[in-house]
């Protein structure tokens, strides 16, 4: 055995099916995406689950052709097991079990939310940050502290990007919304007062997002953009700062599909020089959800041995962050 | 106001605390600092809005017997409330150095003491180890900017559930025991209606995002 080891991994939690390499010293080989981009509306599970099947064997191909590597060269098949859509999870699964039989090598589950704040800690070698981590299915504040990744803030209800890109589609703006509604927002001048709702350590989305869509008609939509990515942006601002001033971290980390937003780029920056943290962003090829990151949170479980054997490799739709042992951080 | 000599002694979320004199008291000055990245208008509302109601939880909160702060001056213009310095410790440090039986009775304390709030028609808004300090052989709340008056159900039982979270996320190793104990303290103010509030915590659980039981 080579001391030098790769893994495979497979993301497939919502729109997008992702195949990554990585090898063990952290390099990404390789890191090949095929998305679903529904035709009208947001994500159908099933239509999404369906482009998936029909993409992933050239996607897995692409992948180990970009690697240089043949799949006998693979050590193990890590795959997302939760959380995300069932159906869009059922296949990234299916794949992941079949490469791992057929080359008989360890499958790994991973956690998708774990494998988003290992790819970013390993990319800015940044040991400890707190992770600000955004996108069209979670807003999760979260630090490592004893054992596991905590959640120090999260959204009670939708999620910051789901909240945007639901609205940027009722005001007619096409796929993908969030910077068309940012590049609105930027010729608003006008304010609108919106539920800013910062509950404790949490945010709700859910109200601002429909009093947003009512005001459509009512109010210049500029002002609109503007007034909801304010308060939107404003309250996760709200929150990393408190999870800043609480957990005392020297740093701040944002990923996740959200984090290519100028915007809230701009925003946390100046969260992070008022609390003197050095702040963050994770590059957006392995911000949005991707198969390296899969890939590489599964490399650290595989060190401890973390496989599962197929029989048991059960996908986890509603899997939290915070239930996940991590003892490579020990 | 001009203040002499004041010292910074905590950035926090969204204040800056210093501590100096006031008219001869050991005072503290929170401050609610502009925010450069949020909108002028969005910051002004916020700040106002928070500063004015704080200063008011604040000394209802006393008035129902729990401890706090003596509020000494509001100046809106400035976003900023002076109060007494409390030189006691915060709860998250304390906790560490203390064995089981008394987290049990630390916690059965501040439960009763949420009771209160919460018979007299006032919650929290922001229950963690980190905005209650024990002095003296009291429990003093401080940081009411979330706060509100309300005798909802719903606001209750936020209020509950977030110090779960916060036991839950900050001190994992005694968090059943600590929140047993909040939890026996606060029953024994709110009697029946304690078991309404708690049913309630349970279904605001529920409702976060991939929890046991959810929905």
């Amino acid at each position: 055995m080579s001391s030098v080891q790769h893994v495979l991994g497979i993301e497939c939690t919502a729109h997008t099916f992702g195949c990554g390499i990585i090898s063990s010293e952290a390099a990404v080989l390789s890191n090949i995406k095929s998305e679903y981009t529904p035709k009208a509306g947001g994500i159908h599970p099933r239509e999404a689950s369906q482009h998936h099947t029909e993409f992933a064997s050239a996607t897995v191909k692409e992948a180990l052709q970009r690697s240089g590597l043949t799949l006998s060269k693979i050590d193990a098949i890590a795959f997302s097991s939760g959380p995300g859509l069932g159906p869009c999870l059922r296949t990234g699964a299916t794949v992941a079990r079949m490469l791992s039989l057929l080359i008989d090598k360890p499958l790994i589950p991973v956690n998708h939310c774990i494998a988003h704040i290992e790819i970013g800690r390993a990319i800015t070698k940044e040991d400890d940050p707190l992770v600000v981590y955004v996108s069209g299915g979670n807003t999760i504040v979260s630090a490592y502290s004893d054992g596991r990744y905590r959640i120090f803030g999260e959204t009670l209800d939708v999620a910051l990007g789901n909240c945007l890109d639901t609205f940027a589609r009722a005001l007619g703006l096409p796929h993908p919304g969030v910077p068309k509604l940012e590049a609105l927002a930027n010729e608003g001048k006008i304010f609108i007062p919106l539920p800013y709702v910062v509950k404790g350590q949490d945010m709700s989305y859910s109200g601002l997002l429909t009093t947003a869509i009512r005001q459509i008609g009512k109010t210049e939509p500029k002002d609109l953009s503007l007034s909801l990515l304010e308060v939107a942006y404003g309250m996760l601002a709200e929150v990393t700062e408190r999870a800043l001033a609480h957990t005392e971290k020297a740093s701040v980390l944002l990923t996740g599909g959200v984090a290519r937003s100028l915007r809230l780029q701009r925003i946390l920056a100046s969260v992070c020089r008022e609390h003197n943290a050095r702040f963050y962003v994770v590059p957006p090829d392995l911000a949005g959800d991707n198969g390296a990151m899969i890939a590489w949170a599964g490399y650290l479980a595989f060190r401890e041995n973390l496989s599962v054997p197929v029989e048991c490799s059960f996908i986890r739709p509603k899997w939290r962050l915070d239930e996940v042992e991590v003892p490579w951080r020990k | 106001m001009a203040e002499m000599n004041l010292k910074l002694i905590k950035k926090g979320a969204e204040a800056e605390l210093y501590r100096g004199q006031w008219l001869g008291y050991d005072a503290i000055f929170k401050r609610r600092v502009r925010k450069e990245y949020r909108n002028a208008d969005l910051d002004a509302y916020i700040r106002g809005s928070r500063t004015s109601l704080e200063a008011k939880l604040l000394a209802q909160a006393r008035k129902l017997g729990v401890p706090t702060p003596v509020v000494l001056f509001v100046d809106l213009r400035n976003y900023e409330i002076i109060m007494n310095h409390i030189p006691g410790i915060s709860v998250k440090k304390l906790i560490d150095t203390l064995d089981v039986p008394s987290v049990k009775s630390l916690f059965s304390t501040i439960g009763e003491m949420v009771g209160r709030l919460h018979l007299g028609g006032l919650v929290h808004g922001d229950l963690t180890t980190s905005n209650i300090l024990v002095f003296n052989n009291s429990v003093f709340f401080i940081d009411f900017g979330l706060g509100e008056y309300t005798s909802e159900l719903e606001a209750r039982g936020v209020d509950i559930h977030l110090m779960r979270r916060a036991l839950e996320s900050s001190h994992h190793a005694v968090s059943k025991v600590a929140y047993t104990s909040f939890i026996d303290g606060y029953k024994g103010i709110m009697k029946e209606m304690g078991k309404e509030i708690l049913i309630r915590v349970d279904e605001i659980r529920r409702r976060g995002r991939y929890v046991e039981g959810e929905r």
